[in-house]
């Protein structure tokens, strides 16, 4: 394995190949924690109309998550980047913008609405999880619903969920290489470019998957962070 | 407005139906190579043998933390040529189906064998106890009464991984090898009808997919003890 | 001061209350007691609106709770609850817990919130736990929060939900103090208890349910002295043993 490929500048001179592989990295990044904001807020509350007695709210998130996992991530790209623009007003313009922005936005609302769904089932069952009786007590001191949700049921939930919610996040990051297809330069997308331009598989891939290996070790340092800041003394396995 | 022309898909649908065919092939492969090599990983990982255990975990940790698009490529474009070297097979060799099939396995085994591992572990110690104190062989114990009983409590988890890996198989898209999607594409691309295509395709998973979980859903109600 | 009048509830088919009625004045303790899924634990959760019923009236200090208008949350502010599980908030400290209901449903200034926070947990004997966690407290303690919690809010009644259902034995007798305490000041309290000898203490009236209805409905001394009906003799007659 050479690993002095990647040291070794482009045809068009402006970085090495070890720079292409960094501003795919760099994309990624953006793409994932764009979206992952997206999803978090979207989710978050389809979460919370799941769980609370409004029966349309319940039904139109209930239908969001069927909807949104029943079609596979690709599908829903290539809808969000073939279909959209056609159908909707507007979509010519669309069209027009510069096609790294246009590919970057598709995989945005692509990703953001495909994990929402996701993020939507967790903060469901976290909130789930919950005794019966905080809902109860919340209500009982004068509380309204709302109020309930916002200073009783929501930061507990939240602390439950941070586990699942890093394996999401983790996912995210994972699924942006789809993203690809689209010709969204991201970091997957940087490795088979260095495969075709420099013939030197192996390498390629390797670095390709050490730095995947590195994002997500970035990630479960910072949530592990996370969770011990927002542990609740005396609780499910805290330190007392 | 856009003038939605869906002529193009019944002519196309022997095709499609190809594609298709080839999707619930590498789901079935994957899922049953899968379970097996996932099953093996999970008794490794819980395994008092420090190599063995590590092994496993790696094995797990590196193909949970990659993309399975990646993983994809790095079958279609590497291994066949890794093959033919090691085999001296001829270049027309068509490795395609057997790539996907075998990246798929090895792919969602690592994911199969998280679900076996919290199976196993949700097995009361006490029944091994048991198996071991009526004289089995530990390995005994670990097949005959074990991992029985692990694979019921996983049922509809593993059958959701399972439909969740037929949804991934539309990735087999980034090789030229038309499962279902790749074809429905293909179709769209050549008259010209991509917008119907897609949506079609996008229809048939959403249907289908719903389904297989709504069969997940009343199993669920049903396996519960 | 609450006024059940011919309360019928339902799960689906399942009758859990069947016409029950029972008055209790400014000042009364009545304690609920009954057999398992006699309804008492319901009937009570009527009373704060955190239960629906399909038949009857309750009314709490003039305020009908089933009626539609009804602004329950202000409504529930003046009615204390206490229950079986405490119910705590467990991302909270003890004074939060205090302070949150005051702040957010009476808009009492925090200043003010703190101070009766304290004062509130003095009367519980618990003040220096006051920047505790929930989880750091032992049962007995968190029930006593609970009902300091609840009195934060200057209610006009309280409820009490099986207070002591939970706790070990040890603890039980803390917290029958502190409502013990309450009743002495002159709190309206409805409790639903097994705690027998508290009944005897402190109530004025001994209501018995089974099977969703009001079967008896006495002064305590009457109740435990002859008992009218059947069934309150034989409910008695298990308790008493112990």
């Amino acid at each position: 394995m050479d690993l002095r490929i990647f040291f070794t500048p482009v045809p068009t001179g402006e970085t090495t190949y070890l720079g292409w592989l960094l501003a795919g990295l760099r994309t990624t990044i953006a793409l994932s924690l764009a979206s992952w904001v997206l999803a978090l807020a979207l989710g978050t509350m389809l979460g919370i109309f799941r769980t609370v007695p409004n029966r349309p709210l319940r039904a139109f998130a209930g239908a969001y998550v069927e909807v949104f996992r029943n079609v596979p991530l690709l599908a829903q790209l290539f809808i969000w980047y073939f279909v959209v623009p056609e159908i909707v007003p507007g979509g010519h313009w669309f069209k027009s913008i510069d096609p790294f922005v246009q590919a970057f936005l598709t995989s945005m609302a692509c990703l953001a609405l495909f994990t929402a769904a996701r993020v939507c089932e967790q903060v469901r069952a976290g909130i789930e999880a919950l005794p019966r009786g905080q809902k109860s007590a919340g209500l009982a001191l004068g509380l309204t619903l709302p109020q309930t949700y916002r200073f009783v049921l929501l930061p507990m939930a939240a602390r439950l969920i941070v586990p699942p919610l890093t394996s999401e996040m983790v996912n995210i990051f994972k699924n942006s290489a789809v993203c690809s297809t689209i010709g969204l330069l991201e970091l997957a997308a940087q490795g088979r470019q260095l495969v075709d331009y420099t013939a030197h598989a192996y390498e390629s891939f390797f670095a390709v998957t050490v730095l995947y290996l590195l994002v997500n070790a970035v990630i479960l340092v910072v949530m592990r962070a996370v969770e011990s800041r927002t542990r609740v003394p005396g609780y499910l396995g805290s330190r007392k | 407005m856009y003038e939605f022309d869906w002529s193009s898909i019944p002519g196309a649908l022997p095709f499609l139906w190809q594609g298709m065919k080839l999707s619930l092939a590498i789901t079935a492969v994957a899922v049953a190579a899968g379970m097996v090599w996932g099953t093996v990983l999970a008794v490794l990982r819980l395994s008092p043998v420090a190599p063995l255990s590590f092994f496993a975990a790696s094995y797990v940790s590196l193909f949970r933390s990659v993309p399975l698009v990646m993983v994809l490529l790095w079958f279609f474009l590497i291994v066949p040529q890794l093959l033919r070297d090691l085999l001296h097979l001829s270049h027309a060799a068509d490795f395609r189906v057997a790539s996907a099939m075998v990246a798929f396995a090895l792919f969602e085994a690592a994911y199969y064998s998280e679900i076996m591992r919290a199976g196993i572990q949700s097995v009361s110690k006490g029944q091994r106890s048991a198996a071991l104190a009526l004289g089995m062989t530990p390995l005994q114990a670990m097949l005959l009464v074990v991992l029985p009983q692990a694979f019921r409590n996983m049922l509809p988890l593993l059958l959701t991984q399972a439909i969740i890996l037929f949804q991934d198989t539309s990735l087999v898209y980034v090789s030229t090898l038309a499962e279902f999607f790749g074809a429905a594409y293909l179709v769209g691309n050549r008259d010209g009808r991509l917008v119907e295509l897609l949506l079609f395709a996008s229809a048939v998973y959403f249907v289908l997919c719903s389904a297989a979980s709504g069969l997940v859903r009343v199993l669920r109600g049903r396996v519960a003890v | 001061m609450i006024s059940i009048r011919d309360v019928h509830k339902s799960y689906g088919d399942f009758k859990v209350l069947s016409g029950c009625s029972t008055e209790v004045g400014k000042g009364e303790v009545i304690v609920v007691c009954g057999p398992s899924g006699s309804g008492k634990s319901t009937l009570i959760k009527c009373v704060n609106g955190l239960e629906p019923f399909e038949r009857g009236e309750i009314v709490v200090d003039g305020i009908s709770v089933g009626a539609r208008g009804t602004n329950l949350p202000k409504l529930r502010a003046r009615v204390g609850m206490v229950f079986q599980h405490f119910e705590l908030f467990p991302h909270m400290t003890v004074i939060d817990n205090l302070t949150i209901a005051q702040e957010k449903v009476l808009r009492r200034r925090r200043e003010e919130a703190r101070k009766k926070a304290l004062a509130l947990l003095d009367r519980v004997g618990l003040r220096e736990h006051a920047d505790k966690h929930p989880g750091q407290l032992s049962g007995g303690q968190q029930q006593r929060v609970a009902i300091a919690r609840s009195l934060a809010l200057d209610p006009i009644c309280m409820l009490f939900d099986e207070p002591t259902s939970a706790l070990d034995p040890e603890m039980i007798n803390e917290v029958l103090d502190v409502m013990v305490a309450l009743a002495r000041d002159g709190m309206t309290m409805i409790v639903v208890t097994h705690e027998m000898g508290f009944a005897r203490n402190v109530a004025h009236r001994i209501v018995f349910m089974d099977q969703g209805r009001i079967v008896e409905d006495a002064p305590t001394a009457e109740f435990f002295a002859s008992p009218r009906t059947d069934r309150a003799r034989q409910f008695l007659s298990k308790i008493l043993h112990h």
